[in-house]
């Protein structure tokens, strides 16, 4: 692996979790390249999921969870006592695995996140709103009924809006939790193209079980098993030659 | 293996019964509110509702009782309902699930199921003796208050758990504070609920008799009162006086299927009250 | 974790199936050529000529094959690189087949004239690049990168013998023109069966490709590098 890399955005050292005494996370060590797609993927319960939610302590709301070891965003421990969650939050979006609009209208759920951030400038808020639905490739198809119920939404637009609350708070990195597990191959498309084009901006890393997405989307892949980092390399080395016995079983479907 | 005739059958005798059993609930209630109905409705009149009674409560109208259950009513809605809600959102959603929340929360339902009479005698000894509230207003709004605190938990504990974990997740993924969370993105969706299991409550407690029976409420009083720290007449106290207690219960019998019919209406209204602020305000957010 | 049987192996043992028949009759052909040249028996030479539908053929029901597992089962790692070395492996033999007829052809140009010199190198030559090509599809059948690697190395032995046996032709041209049209077409022959060995190479260095994901071609050899890479130009 000697090829030049572009900037670590995101470092986890010898990270643990524990839910309670079951530890799913065994000390995985993984770089994110900042404005790179990296790609998660493993059997069902192999942590990829508690990963993620690691990176943006979203699993600090489940009582019972520990972590060990690091997160570093930027070259700074995210646990560190003087970190403020919220704010890495606002800097760590995510999409979820299910598509979540709030019941609000379309406009109201991309200004929730600027609410609560403080902004009130009206006219700031309609800009940000609007940068934010053609960002996540919405605005075209909601411009004109921007006050109409979220939820009045296809499945595939609902995760698209997610998407675009999350752009609204000017995050640098985009976690993806399986984001198209629940909507249909076209409205995945949709937003596979949408991932790889927000890598311009964005740092991107994304949990799936669809490995032919990971594929497609993403410029390094992360193979996880039982709680530990397996393989990590660039998608096209790993998806043609994986380095490692177990990858090759997983990706060419031969576990029983 | 059963013939499909055969499983017809059983199902459709199993749905026989179920329609009875409903049926014959349906059935006691509407002979129930038709009895009540038909010898109350005679007394029902302007004067019935707007005086207050005579000569010994043999004359005379209701008003001051339903003052005095209004007047109790919300004192017992601005203890129970701040009260209630608060800490159903702190077991909800601040407590950690330990042994101690649990016992908690197994204490609130246990406490839901306490015979009012309990309720009755304690508010006696706390607000009328140790805090020297007197046989009052207050201390039986109290009273009912600290009776009704369960119900309000509980029920305001189902309604936030009816709010997706992905509502609150959603939110604090955007960098909301859990506070910010739960003011803007859980509670808004959650008080419908809320608010209709606490009108349920209150609707039962302004029905109750023993918790006021010791605390406020007075066998005959035949004007207003004046203050909070003033006894009270109340609609079921006065209900179950003109019922048992009155020298001439054959004589005031109508009276008394009167009260009962105006009682009755008050419960049922706060009932039909809460159905529609919730369909109100579920219509609102969508 | 243990392996398990997946339909899907079924249909790779099919396209490994074809790709050996192909190997045999592309194997075959050569010997077949190289015998009507040594024994200048026309019949032979026209056998070739005759065979070389049904080696076309395999190879595109190989394609066909490997392009609809590619489209359906869209197989990854192991058996991705099956998949594109198989059909590489296919085209490579095809030209082979086609090496094989342009052999027959020059020999049915030859037998018209009588024999210019008793042949020695073009045979062993012949032998070799056959040999060549039956270790490439063993290596192929047994993944096995060690016997691919020297296949490879056997590349330049018959590189060596097609400079001898030019020299040696152009000795016989230099003294006597009329021998040129002979001699021409037997500097052909060993041209053809050097591009016969230089396909059994490419299909080895595609088996190391395949068995190891590295990449052996254009000198890279050892690296790790994204995925497949070009092939050796014809």
């Amino acid at each position: 692996m000697s090829d030049d890399r572009p900037a670590v955005k995101i470092k986890a050292e010898n990270l643990d979790f524990y839910y309670g005494p079951a530890r799913a996370l065994k000390g995985v060590t993984l770089a994110c390249f900042e404005k790179k797609v990296t790609a998660i993927i493993g059997p069902s319960g192999c942590g990829k999921s508690t990963f993620i939610r690691t990176i943006n302590r979203m699993n600090d709301v489940i009582p019972g969870t520990r972590v060990g070891g690091r997160v570093l965003l930027d070259g700074r421990d995210i646990f560190d006592p003087g970190v403020d969650v919220v704010e890495l939050r606002r800097r760590v979006g995510m999409v979820f695995q299910k598509p979540n609009p709030f019941p609000k209208s379309i406009y109201d759920n991309i200004a929730y996140g600027l609410r609560i951030n403080g902004m009130k400038d009206k006219r700031a808020i309609e800009a940000t709103v609007e940068r934010s639905l053609r960002g996540a490739a919405l605005w075209d198809e909601v411009k004109d009924r921007l006050d109409a119920s979220a939820f009045a939404l296809s499945g595939g637009q609902q995760q698209r809006l997610c998407i675009a609350r999350a752009l609204a708070v000017e995050p640098e990195v985009i976690l993806f939790d399986e984001p198209c597990s629940a909507i249909d191959p076209i409205a995945t498309a949709k937003i596979e193209d949408l991932i790889e084009r927000l890598k311009a901006d964005y740092t991107v890393v994304i949990v799936t079980h669809n490995m032919q997405q990971a594929a497609r989307v993403s410029d390094y892949t992360a193979f996880m098993m039982l709680g530990e980092l397996v393989e990590f390399d660039r998608t096209g080395t790993l998806f043609t030659a994986p380095a490692r016995k177990l990858t090759e079983d997983y990706i060419t479907g031969r576990f029983g | 293996m059963k013939t499909a005739a055969r499983k017809g059958l059983v199902q459709a005798l199993g749905f026989l019964g179920l329609r009875a059993a409903m049926g014959l609930v349906l059935a006691v209630l509407a002979l129930f509110l038709y009895d009540i109905g038909r010898k109350g409705g005679g007394a029902i009149s302007w004067e019935f509702l707007s005086q207050a009674p005579r000569r010994g409560m043999t004359e005379g109208g209701i008003f001051p009782a339903i003052v005095g259950t209004f007047l109790v009513t919300l004192i017992t809605a601005v203890l129970a309902v701040p009260l209630g809600m608060s800490a159903a959102i702190y077991l909800h959603e601040y407590a950690a699930p330990s042994r101690l929340t649990r016992l908690l929360r197994l204490s609130i339902r246990n406490l839901s199921g306490v015979p009012s009479i309990v309720y009755g005698l304690f508010g006696v000894i706390l607000f009328v003796n140790l805090m020297r509230l007197g046989t009052s207003i207050l201390a039986a709004g109290l009273t009912l208050g600290l009776m009704t605190l369960p119900w309000t938990i509980t029920a305001s504990e189902e309604a936030l758990k009816t709010i997706p974990l992905s509502y609150r997740e959603g939110a604090m993924a955007l960098g909301a504070t859990k506070w910010q969370t739960i003011r803007t993105n859980v509670l808004p969706y959650a008080v419908p609920g809320m608010l209709t299991g606490t009108v349920l409550g209150l609707a039962r407690a302004a029905g109750e008799t023993a918790p006021i029976l010791f605390t406020g409420a007075a066998f005959y009083l035949p004007f207003l009162p004046k203050s909070l720290s003033d006894q009270f007449m109340a609609l079921p106290y006065h209900l179950y006086i003109m019922a048992t207690q009155h020298h001439a219960i054959q004589q005031v019998r109508p009276l008394a299927y009167g009260t009962a019919l105006v009682l009755i209406a008050l419960v049922l209204g706060l009932n039909m009250g809460a159905v529609v602020l919730r369909y109100r305000l579920r219509r609102k957010q969508r | 974790m243990s392996k398990t049987e997946r339909p899907f192996d079924e249909e790779l043992k099919i396209l490994k199936r074809k790709l050996l028949e192909m190997a045999a009759s592309a194997e075959e052909q050569i010997a077949t050529a190289i015998g009507a040249l040594k024994d200048r028996e026309e019949a032979l030479a026209c056998r070739v000529l005759d065979r070389e539908a049904a080696v076309n053929r395999l190879d595109i029901e190989i394609d066909e094959m490997g392009l609809r597992i590619l489209a359906l089962r869209q197989p990854l790692a192991a058996d991705l690189r099956f998949v594109t070395s198989a059909m590489k492996i296919g085209g490579d033999l095809e030209r082979i087949g086609d090496l094989a007829v342009n052999i027959a052809e020059r020999t049915i140009d030859l037998l018209k004239s009588p024999q210019l010199k008793p042949l020695i190198d073009i045979p062993l030559m012949a032998l070799t690049a056959q040999e060549m090509v039956r270790d490439a599809i063993n290596a192929f059948i047994d993944g096995d990168a060690g016997l691919a690697r020297d296949v490879c190395e056997r590349d330049d032995k018959v590189d060596r013998l097609n400079d001898q046996v030019f020299r040696e032709l152009l000795t016989y041209m230099l003294q006597d023109p009329g021998t040129i049209p002979r001699a021409v077409d037997l500097i052909l022959v060993g041209r053809h069966l050097e591009r016969i060995a230089d396909h059994a190479t490419n299909i080895g260095e595609d088996v190391i490709y395949m068995v190891g994901g590295k990449t052996v071609k254009h000198r890279i050899e050892g690296g790790r590098t994204t995925g497949l890479k070009g092939r050796a130009g014809d």
